[in-house]
């Protein structure tokens, strides 16, 4: 894969002197003394210049300079919209029952239409959107949960720390696919199950998040300037969510992204069980499922919501790869 | 003399580690009033900052705090850990050593300052932006109106621990414990920020425990100073009992380690031979003793007291020693105790 050329390595304008960059050199050199405009504007999003600049411009600059993350980002930010809009103003809602029986992609049902009716693209669409609710939801669900326990075990340390690690462990060792399997199949004689399945999915998901923070938590907890914090009269609490949770937002974001398209895919999987979403409602692992047996003969039913479901989890990836970039300290020009 | 703000007596601190008890302080006692600066000088591992960390109630639960430490007549040790933190920041505050770490890089500089004012005083957002900026100001930084919304990053050192400084007299504390403030620091910038800290004195009235192992921090800005060696005060007086009249060889020897101005440049600065003795388990005899060039059988079997010692100035009793030839040592009838250097270089 070719190196994406909107990432520009400022770093060996001053390192490597080819001939033709000394020139460029002597520009750079000015910048870092005077914030002046004009030299090359990327090396703004590394910090370069002596702007005031905050931690979080910073990563947002550099994250909007990697193509492949911009290119998941629009690509999710596409899905996400067009899934509402198509909802609301395409001729059919995915409930709606047509004459036309699997017909293949036309005009009137640009992805055809299943065995008893239904317009295949409102039916992808609906998908979507369930499936970007429910990996929001287990997101929000699995950061809260992780980040508190972390927090709490990494700042308190001793027994706290030792209950709080070994209930992880205790979670970290159930197989997942089996408790869910066990618990899905209570909630699936509800219809509108989605968001107790998203409950499920999330209370599960939150172990690796609390290790993360903990680990964070454990260093930045000896850190001189929370010493200094508390030399002036924090409170333990306010040195929590103050002064240190701030310094760990990074690996926080990351993460709760990578459990955005983590549990599409487990959605998917227990919805393609039989054990996840249910009829009326739709996601793109329900749709994958209905449409498997006649994936030779209509394929149309098939290959557009595992296209979609791959795009979907892709671009989620992306994103959370080009955050990571972003929020890695080497990355940055910047001394602490 | 009025009633002191800080008083402690008989603070000893103990470490347990795995390798035997750590007798980190042994018995230290200081009063500060209203408004004196009280430089405590030692080298490495002599307990100076425990000292400090003790009285801010920042030491980590495993050590054993023994004593009294009294602010304002009111006793801190056993005191809960939410009332002490009322304490720190508006009664007592505490600067830190590297200002390269003790401010949260996450936040501007302004923020951390507003954070210190808001923690403990009802000031709305703009009122405690307006005072942060007035804090800046008074510790000597420039253009506080735009530095106000830099990131630590953007600080050079010595603006950082003066902004360090500013959010330490943000509460207008009566006390001022300063862990070497000067050390991280480059000479040229190390007078900056000593001017940073007279202004902070004089703005809030404090009294200033001067952390520090450089003895001309300390003729410049102390009133009064404690020498500590292996935790215990060595030798207590007012600076110029201290400078004029060192009454115990492990302060000659500091002196003497020191280049002078007034010297005609053919001297050599002296060393104390050997390495401060390890403080685990315990002792007999003067801990200085197997460095000091004047040990006799009687110090190496007991510990000198802290006693009067003559005085230079006109207080008598407040110049105190422990050696058991502090009489001697004050006269100089030893001469030059500590021998010249061997070490060329350290001139260099």
């Amino acid at each position: 894969m070719p190196e994406p050329a909107a990432k520009p390595e400022a770093r060996e304008n001053f390192i490597l002197q080819t001939p033709q960059q000394v020139a460029s050199t002597e520009a750079g050199m000015h910048t870092l003394a005077v914030p002046a405009a004009g030299f090359d504007p990327s090396a703004d999003a590394y910090g370069l210049t002596g702007e005031a600049k905050g931690q979080f411009r910073i990563v947002v600059g550099r994250f909007f300079h990697q193509r492949l993350a911009m290119i998941g980002l629009s690509v999710f930010v596409l899905l996400g919209v067009a899934s509402v809009l198509v909802g609301h103003f395409w001729q059919y809602s995915y409930t709606d029952i047509t004459n036309n029986l699997n017909d293949p992609p036309s005009w009137t049902n640009p992805f055809g239409t299943n065995a008893i009716g239904n317009d295949m693209f409102a039916q992808v669409m609906a998908g979507v959107e369930k499936d970007i609710e429910i990996a929001l939801t287990v997101a929000a669900i699995a950061t809260l949960i992780g980040v508190t326990i972390g927090a709490i075990a990494g700042f308190y340390r001793g027994w706290i720390d030792s209950v709080l690690m070994r209930f992880v462990d205790l979670v970290l060792v159930l197989p997942v696919l089996a408790v869910l399997i066990l618990l899905s199949s209570k909630l699936a004689k509800q219809s509108s199950n989605w968001l107790g399945l998203a409950l499920i999915i999330g209370l599960l998901s939150w172990t690796y998040v609390a290790r993360l923070v903990r680990a964070d938590f454990l260093s930045l907890r000896e850190r001189d300037f929370i010493e200094a914090s508390r030399a002036l009269g924090a409170t333990n609490r306010r040195i929590i969510v103050k002064h240190m949770l701030p310094n760990a937002v990074g690996p926080i974001i990351v993460n709760a992204t990578l459990t955005v398209a983590l549990s599409i895919i487990l959605e998917s999987t227990l919805s393609f069980l039989g054990l996840g979403v249910q009829p009326p409602n739709v996601s793109l692992g329900l749709l994958v499922d209905q449409g498997q047996s006649s994936a030779t003969t209509e394929w149309w039913l098939f290959v557009f919501p595992v296209v979609f479901l791959i795009i979907l989890i892709l671009s989620i990836f992306l994103i959370g790869d080009g955050l990571r970039e972003a929020f890695d300290p080497k990355k940055s020009r910047v001394r602490a | 003399m009025s009633d002191p703000v800080l008083e402690i007596q008989g603070l000893e601190v103990d470490f347990p580690t795995k390798d035997g008890v750590v007798h980190a302080v042994r018995g230290i006692d200081i009063s500060l009033t209203q408004g004196e600066v009280l430089g405590v000088v030692g080298e490495s591992g002599s307990g100076k900052s425990v000292t400090a960390l003790a009285t801010m109630g920042l030491l980590p639960k495993s050590a054993d705090v023994r004593g009294s430490i009294r602010f304002q007549g009111r006793e801190l040790l056993g005191l809960k850990e939410k009332d002490l933190a009322k304490m720190r920041g508006t009664g007592i505050a505490m600067i830190f050593q590297d200002p390269m770490t003790s401010l949260n890089p996450v936040y501007t500089v302004g923020w951390q300052i507003t954070e210190a004012i808001q923690a403990h005083q009802d000031l709305n957002k703009e009122q405690a932006q307006a005072r942060a900026i007035e804090l800046l100001e008074m510790v000597g930084i420039p253009n506080p109106g735009e530095r106000v919304s830099n990131y630590p990053h953007e600080f050079s050192g010595g603006m950082r621990q003066r902004a360090v400084i500013a959010i330490g007299m943000a509460n207008d504390p009566e006390v001022i414990l300063a862990d070497e403030p000067t050390t991280a620091l480059d000479v040229t910038v190390q007078a900056q920020v000593l001017g940073s800290l007279r202004t902070a004195l004089s703005e809030t009235g404090a009294a200033l425990l001067l952390i520090t192992h450089d003895l001309g921090v300390i003729a410049g800005l102390a009133d009064r100073v404690l020498v500590m060696y292996a935790g215990r005060a060595v030798e207590t007086g007012t600076a110029e009992d201290v400078f004029y009249r060192p009454s115990m060889p492990y302060t000659l020897g500091l002196l003497g380690s020191l280049p002078r101005l007034d010297s005609d440049g053919t001297e050599r600065l002296r060393q104390i031979p050997g390495a401060p003795p390890s403080m685990l388990g315990d002792r007999v005899g003067c801990p200085f003793a197997p460095r000091c060039p004047l040990a006799t059988d009687l110090c190496r079997e007991t510990e000198p007291p802290l006693t009067v010692v003559p005085s230079v100035t006109s207080a008598p009793g407040e110049h105190r020693a422990a050696c058991h030839y502090a009489e001697e040592v004050g006269r100089g009838d030893h001469g030059r105790v500590f021998s010249d250097g061997v070490i060329d270089n350290v001139i260099a």
